[in-house]
């Protein structure tokens, strides 16, 4: 039953819709939307399941993914201290380019894996929201050993709670070992305490900086006092669990490679943003936490972040309001907040806005490899890999903790846009490297053809009369699709 | 042509030719200035590039990558010792054999110096804290511990838009990079564009009219329309050098004397004639800032030195020598405007003062800072030195800081661009500027 003018939206604006459910629409995606109606759409897109699609899950199966995780984590210390007594100089260093080789590997991997979802499930949101969310979450590849831990983090903290309770996604990022290890809480114990993580725990991941647009206001003391709280969360040492007296065994976690340690713990009672912690324990890193995800601040930062990026930059006041309204009412319910977003009047006004929100790199090269090669999905992802570089937003690549940015000025540089010209070129020109295996010579492959039945009754009649005209000075097929992925209309969700 | 007019077009001359002597000093204010910062990301070993030859301790510190003492005068030459540095404050330190042919001269000129001792307060060592905050230019810890402070207003802009938005039309800024750099990301609209590797129109005129036009009144049409023609303008400067460069060869293997001649002297400087790496960067970098840019950022990586660093030879040697030829070849490339520019090479934090147990060096905190100009009152060490003996280090481990870097550029730009009390305060807040009289 078609339901083009309910639930906030217009048949009119229904791809346009899809662009921002999902990286890019496709031919069934569109079928689905017009016959379930939005609600519908949206509700299946939320009630995804975490697993993959049994082609996509034999392709992620063939990753070279195996030593991430604990074991791998294990084996890279023993491998560790192996290098560590070589005599031989010369040696050392090959078994230490042998080491770090794998763990790029590992993390060319991740990315991979991550790369082929996103061009390739037909749960889009799911996919989108983990990208989200594991930029919220931020952590870098090249830090410490992220790169062991980072295929776990992704996979067992983020992507299984990318729609649920905020808080739970927190408290998963907050025992997640790549999280401790990026953020150096990992080193912080009773007496020396890093305050690293704290601040960023609250300035990023939950209230938004202090003083600013979320109305948060915590102050130095704040930080210190969460310090103290998140003292001995931490991860697993190499020479086994920490002795411990009897009082404290029962306070002791560990589970895979997080641990709590009670010997590292501050047991001092502390007061954050005005109520009183008791010195307990990992409980009371619970109720820091829910103490922290409760505020209105963090209601509105989340919200803000989560419309500018899905909707316009800078986020529409009203809609962030209502989005930070359910988000308190529900207790943090991710898909909640979701559903008042992408249901709102604000969306479907952006939608129908002439100038629309800009995609970001990793937006603007999935789009175009979607919509291109929607017939012949891609099978290796390097290629996807070298432009995410080229753009300045590769995965798990940004060094600083808070993540990429959403906003235009970010992307919209000179020397960016030129380089996207470029690889709107290359995706146009059908690159057999997207179909090569590892080690082998690229295949031959054609121009993907652009101007589809869906390019005419969605793409062509949005397009504006400076774009039409430089489409038809195109001079062969490949110039064409380089043009149509280089146009303003492209560049914008 | 004749045989030195040759010599200096193929840069290999400065050893042999003495650079033009400083016509002028610098007025405040001038507005012709050009400022380019060098970021060696990594971490840099100043203590391999700069080397405390005066100093037992630092022999004792490294026993296999230390660089030998120099050579006493009228000793044979020995290309694994450092060169010993004449002039004030410099007695006792050394300069890497690598980098002396190519920047002797402008040391002699007084057109280089050096600030050891210099860097940030932050003790983290990590890379990219320590280089995240160097290109913001905020107070460390900064504006994050002090909600509602001044620097907190100006976090997510770097110190160099804030100096474009503060010297206006006055500059034009340009990045050299791939990604808009921190210390350029801000308010001001600041154009990029990598100057790596081979750089081929990346497209026809034809093509540039159709995208240009399909751009045409859309919000992005002037950032579109800069972008595109950078590139046009910087393949077109990369082919007219490539072109020079076929005449050179050409007109030298016309001449077997020369030929040979040639050779002896790349044997003895270690250098090819087609510029490699950083070096053919900073020439198409010279010949922007040359005609259309006046404020430059460009970075260098791979200083990252944990093992295997080497000494007069080796990996680091070869950086080393690579960014030396690359300066040199910028400063000639600039040609008159050279006169009113100044280059500021900055690292994250320095390594230790000891060699590690893979016969390198592991992270560490003050740093030595490169300063050059044609209008330089250099060929000196600048600002406060500590006596390298035991006792001397920060934590036992690294140089401490007595030169901080927001002072040291601080200082340097407001000399400059004769910058106010007010100005420097939105460039570099909190931050008191340090002169020391290289300007």
């Amino acid at each position: 039953m078609p339901t083009g003018g309910t639930a906030a939206g217009s048949t009119a604006t229904d791809w346009r819709w899809l662009g921002r459910v999902g990286f890019a629409g496709d031919a069934a995606a569109l079928a689905e939307l017009r016959q379930q109606g939005r609600a519908a759409y949206l509700g299946r897109q939320l009630a995804a399941p975490p697993a993959d699609p049994p082609e996509l899950a034999a392709a992620i199966a063939a990753l070279p993914l195996a030593a991430g995780g604990p074991d791998g984590l294990r084996q890279l210390r023993a491998e560790n201290q192996r290098i560590n007594q070589i005599a031989d100089a010369d040696e050392k260093q090959r078994a230490r380019s042998e080491l770090n080789r794998s763990g790029n590997e590992l993390s060319n991997a991740t990315q991979h894996r991550h790369l082929l979802r996103a061009l390739r499930s037909p749960w889009q949101l799911r996919e989108q929201m983990t990208w989200f969310w594991m930029n919220h979450f931020s952590v870098y590849a090249g830090k410490a050993q992220v790169r062991w831990l980072l295929p776990e983090y992704e996979e067992q903290a983020i992507r299984p709670r990318v729609f649920g309770r905020f808080e739970d996604l927190v408290m998963a990022s907050l025992s997640a070992p790549a999280m401790l290890d990026y953020l150096d809480n990992a080193q912080s114990a009773v007496g020396k305490v890093n305050e690293n993580y704290a601040r960023e725990l609250m300035e990023l991941h939950t209230l938004g900086v202090s003083g600013g647009p979320s109305g948060s206001s915590y102050s130095q003391q704040d930080v210190q006092e969460l310090a103290r709280v998140l003292t001995g969360v931490g991860i697993e040492q190499a020479n086994g669990p920490p002795r411990l007296g009897p009082q404290r065994q029962a306070l002791y976690r560990h589970e895979g490679l997080f641990e709590f340690n009670p010997n590292r713990h501050d047991f001092g009672s502390k007061k954050l943003l005005g109520h009183a912690i008791a010195g307990s324990g990992f409980e009371e890193v619970r109720q820091a936490v829910a103490l922290l995800v409760r505020q209105r601040a963090c209601a509105m930062f989340v919200s803000q972040k989560l419309a500018a990026y899905f909707v316009a930059d800078p986020a529409p006041p009203a809609l962030v309001e209502r989005m930070a309204g359910r988000f308190q009412q529900s207790g943090g319910d991710i898909a909640a907040v979701l559903q008042a977003m992408f249901l709102s009047p604000e969306l479907e006004a952006a939608l129908q806005a002439p100038e629309r929100k800009f995609k970001d790199p990793f937006q603007f090269v999935v789009s175009s490899v979607r919509w291109a090669y929607a017939e012949r999905p891609p099978t290796n992802m390097q290629p996807l890999v070298g432009w995410l570089q080229q753009l300045g937003e590769p995965l798990y690549g940004r060094i600083s903790p808070d993540g990429y940015p959403a906003s235009e000025a970010a992307w919209a540089s000179s020397g960016q846009l030129v380089r996207r010209l470029e690889i709107a070129r290359t995706i146009g020109s059908g690159p057999g490297a997207l179909y090569a295996e590892a080690g082998s010579r690229p295949a031959r492959v054609g121009f993907p053809l652009l101007s589809s039945r869906l390019y005419y009754e969605q793409i062509e009649p949005q397009l504006g009369p400076a774009t039409r005209a430089a489409l038809l000075q195109t001079a062969s097929q490949g110039e064409w699709n380089a043009v149509l992925l280089a146009s303003p209309e492209w560049m914008q969700r | 042509m004749d045989r030195r007019e040759l010599l200096r077009r193929a840069g290999l001359a400065a050893a042999a030719m003495p650079l033009a002597s400083r016509a002028w000093a610098l007025p405040a204010g001038q507005a012709d200035a050009r400022f380019l910062l060098v970021f060696l990301r990594g971490g840099y070993d100043a203590n391999s590039l700069l080397v405390p030859t005066g100093s037992d301790f630092y022999y004792a510190s490294r026993p296999t990558i230390a660089i030998k003492r120099p050579v006493a005068e009228g000793g044979t030459p020995d290309p694994q010792a450092a060169i010993a540095l004449p002039g004030d404050g410099a007695s006792g330190w050394g300069l890497h054999p690598s980098v002396a042919e190519r920047l002797l001269p402008f040391w002699r000129q007084g057109q280089l110096a050096f600030v050891p001792f210099a860097g940030t307060d932050d003790l983290s060592r990590s890379h990219f804290e320590t280089q995240d905050s160097i290109e913001a230019g905020l107070p460390i810890p900064g504006d994050r511990s002090a909600p509602g402070s001044a620097a907190a207003a100006l976090r997510g802009s770097g110190f160099l838009n804030r100096l474009a938005s503060t010297l206006g039309a006055q500059a034009a800024p340009v990045a050299f990079t791939d990604v808009l750099p921190a210390s350029m990301a801000g308010p001001a609209a600041i154009p990029n564009v990598s100057l790596k590797g081979s750089l081929r129109a990346p497209f026809d005129e034809r093509q540039s009219a159709v995208y240009a036009g399909m751009y045409r009144g859309s919000r992005f049409s002037s950032v579109l329309a800069e972008g595109l023609e950078l590139r046009q303008t910087v393949a077109q400067e990369v082919e007219a050098e490539a072109a020079r460069q076929r005449d050179r060869s050409s007109a030298m293997a016309a001449d077997p004397a020369m030929a040979a001649r040639m050779q002896e002297m790349q044997a003895a400087s270690r250098q090819a004639i087609s510029a490699r790496g950083f070096e053919l960067e900073a020439r198409r970098m010279a010949q922007l800032m040359r005609e259309r840019y006046t404020l430059g950022f460009i970075d260098v990586g791979g200083w990252d030195t944990h093992v295997n660093q080497g000494g007069a030879q080796g990996q680091l040697a070869n950086l080393l020598q690579n960014l030396g030829s690359g300066l040199a070849t910028f400063a000639q490339e600039l040609g008159p405007a050279w006169d009113r520019t100044v280059v500021v090479v900055v690292s994250e934090f320095g390594r230790t003062f000891r060699e590690n147990g893979t016969r390198g060096t592991d992270h560490g905190h003050g740093s030595a800072y490169w300063v050059a100009g044609g209008g330089l009152r250099g060929g000196r060490l600048a600002g406060e030195q500590a006596v390298l003996r035991p006792g001397a280090l920060n934590q036992d481990r690294d140089f401490p800081v007595l030169n901080e870097y927001r002072a040291v550029i601080g200082g340097l730009l407001r000399r400059q661009y004769g910058l106010d009390a007010v100005q420097l305060a939105r460039i570099f807040p909190g931050s008191a500027p340090l002169d020391l009289g290289l300007l």
